[in-house]
């Protein structure tokens, strides 16, 4: 589950859309603060156009659209918290991989 | 709205990799019962924005959800029960308030909020909101306000504008809408705020401060629906209506409620309206009681409840 990769990464945050659960509603392009989404030209299975980040260089990972959003598709992030995320989970793996007698796993 | 005006280029969109997954689940999620999603609300509606402030509300409030239950009527916002992941009670229409009640006198540790739309809670359930809060019992009430009857196909509701169409007014609706405010606080509730789907924070910190209210606390807040009433009256989409709320409200806390009511013309006065403290229901039946009875009488439940 590779969420994004930092090579890439422009601006402060970046959003993530689930684009099978959205409707098309238009309330995170309507009201993102930055004016950073857009439509997407393709349609999701169910007909609609789903948001996409036009611009990521403005987001900000604020999450004002995920907060609007009726349908729990979109979500904003901070790249720090994204970072701090992949950190505790990669030193959840770390302590599983050093303590090969984990309690309750075997094989 | 049309969409093509707000789509992306297309040379951006090469750019956009639409397989990311987050390296979390949304949060409001857990507060749903995600085997009922998606929804049933029509792309627009301003219910799930509710819903989601609601979740990040209860998030936020730190109450234990075993302690919380939603009770819900009849009617699109009256699904709300159905899709919270709490103890839920999905009621017989406009009578959400009467089993409200019941839940809140039989559990008095409970935190109860009545989540309904305006034709459940005042047309057919308003003798039960007016009573309910007279007797100043403890609950929030939620009342999504979108100025129809959205599941049974865009009756004229207690709420409907002057002038606008509805399928039973086709002419023009000529019944004088009610000011809801105004009625909670001449029934005597003790919180009344209003609030559109455009404010969202404000909503959150009203929906906390509904609950930790002692009292009967009542939020309304307008919502658009797309389907019936804004297509009906040819009032766009339900971005279009909400964007109408954000350029045409005003905020106006401790306004008086007479003053409030929603009109075609008059900028829509958001805020909250009234904030008193008056015993509860079950504080004054305990001291009518104790000053009657005296030691024969055992206190029930109230401001001593064990949480």
């Amino acid at each position: 589950m590779v969420s994004d990769s930092p090579g890439k990464r422009v601006g402060k945050g970046t959003v993530f859309v689930k684009v099978e659960v959205c409707k098309g509603c238009a309330y995170c392009i309507e009201f993102c603060p930055a004016d950073c989404l857009r439509f997407s030209r393709n349609y999701n299975a169910k007909g609609y156009h789903y948001p996409v980040l036009a611009k990521p260089e403005l987001c900000v990972g604020c999450n004002t659209c995920g907060q609007y959003c009726p349908d729990f598709a979109i979500m904003g992030m901070r790249y720090k918290d994204i970072d701090a995320l992949e950190a505790t989970k990669s030193a959840v793996n770390d302590d599983d991989r050093s303590g090969a007698e984990a309690p309750g796993r075997k094989s | 709205m049309n969409p093509t005006e707000i789509m992306v280029s297309d040379a951006d969109e090469k750019d956009v990799d639409t397989s990311r997954v987050a390296p979390i689940e949304n949060p409001v999620l857990s507060m749903l019962r995600q085997d009922r999603l998606p929804h049933i609300w029509c792309p627009g509606c301003g219910i799930g924005t509710v819903v989601n402030c609601f979740s990040r509300a209860l998030m936020s409030s730190g109450h234990d959800m075993n302690n919380v239950a939603v009770v819900s009527g009849i009617g699109c916002t009256g699904r709300v029960a159905g899709y919270m992941n709490l103890d839920s009670f999905h009621t017989t229409h406009g009578r959400s308030i009467p089993f409200a009640t019941g839940l809140r006198l039989a559990n008095p540790g409970l935190k109860v909020v009545v989540f309904s739309g305006d034709g459940d809670l005042f047309a057919i359930g308003g003798n039960h909101f007016l009573h309910a809060a007279r007797r100043n019992l403890d609950m929030l009430i939620v009342c999504v306000n979108n100025f129809t009857y959205g599941m049974t196909g865009g009756q004229v509701a207690p709420t409907t504008p002057l002038k606008s169409t509805q399928s039973t007014m086709p002419f023009g609706n000529f019944e004088p809408p009610m000011n809801l405010p105004f009625v909670a606080d001449a029934a005597g509730a003790s919180y009344v705020a209003r609030w559109t789907v455009f404010h969202i924070r404000q909503l959150v910190r009203a929906m906390k401060e509904g609950m930790e209210h002692k009292g009967f606390s009542f939020i309304e807040i307008m919502s658009p629906c797309p389907t019936l009433y804004l297509r009906r009256n040819k009032l766009g989409d339900g971005v279009d209506q909400v964007r109408y709320f954000k350029e045409h409200s005003v905020l106006k806390n401790g306004a008086n409620t007479q003053d409030v009511a929603i009109t075609a013309t008059d900028p829509i006065v958001v805020g909250t309206f009234v904030e008193r403290e008056r015993p509860t229901w079950l504080d004054s039946r305990n001291a009518q009681l104790t000053a009657t009875l005296g030691d024969r009488f055992v206190p029930y439940g109230g401001q001593n409840v064990q949480k």
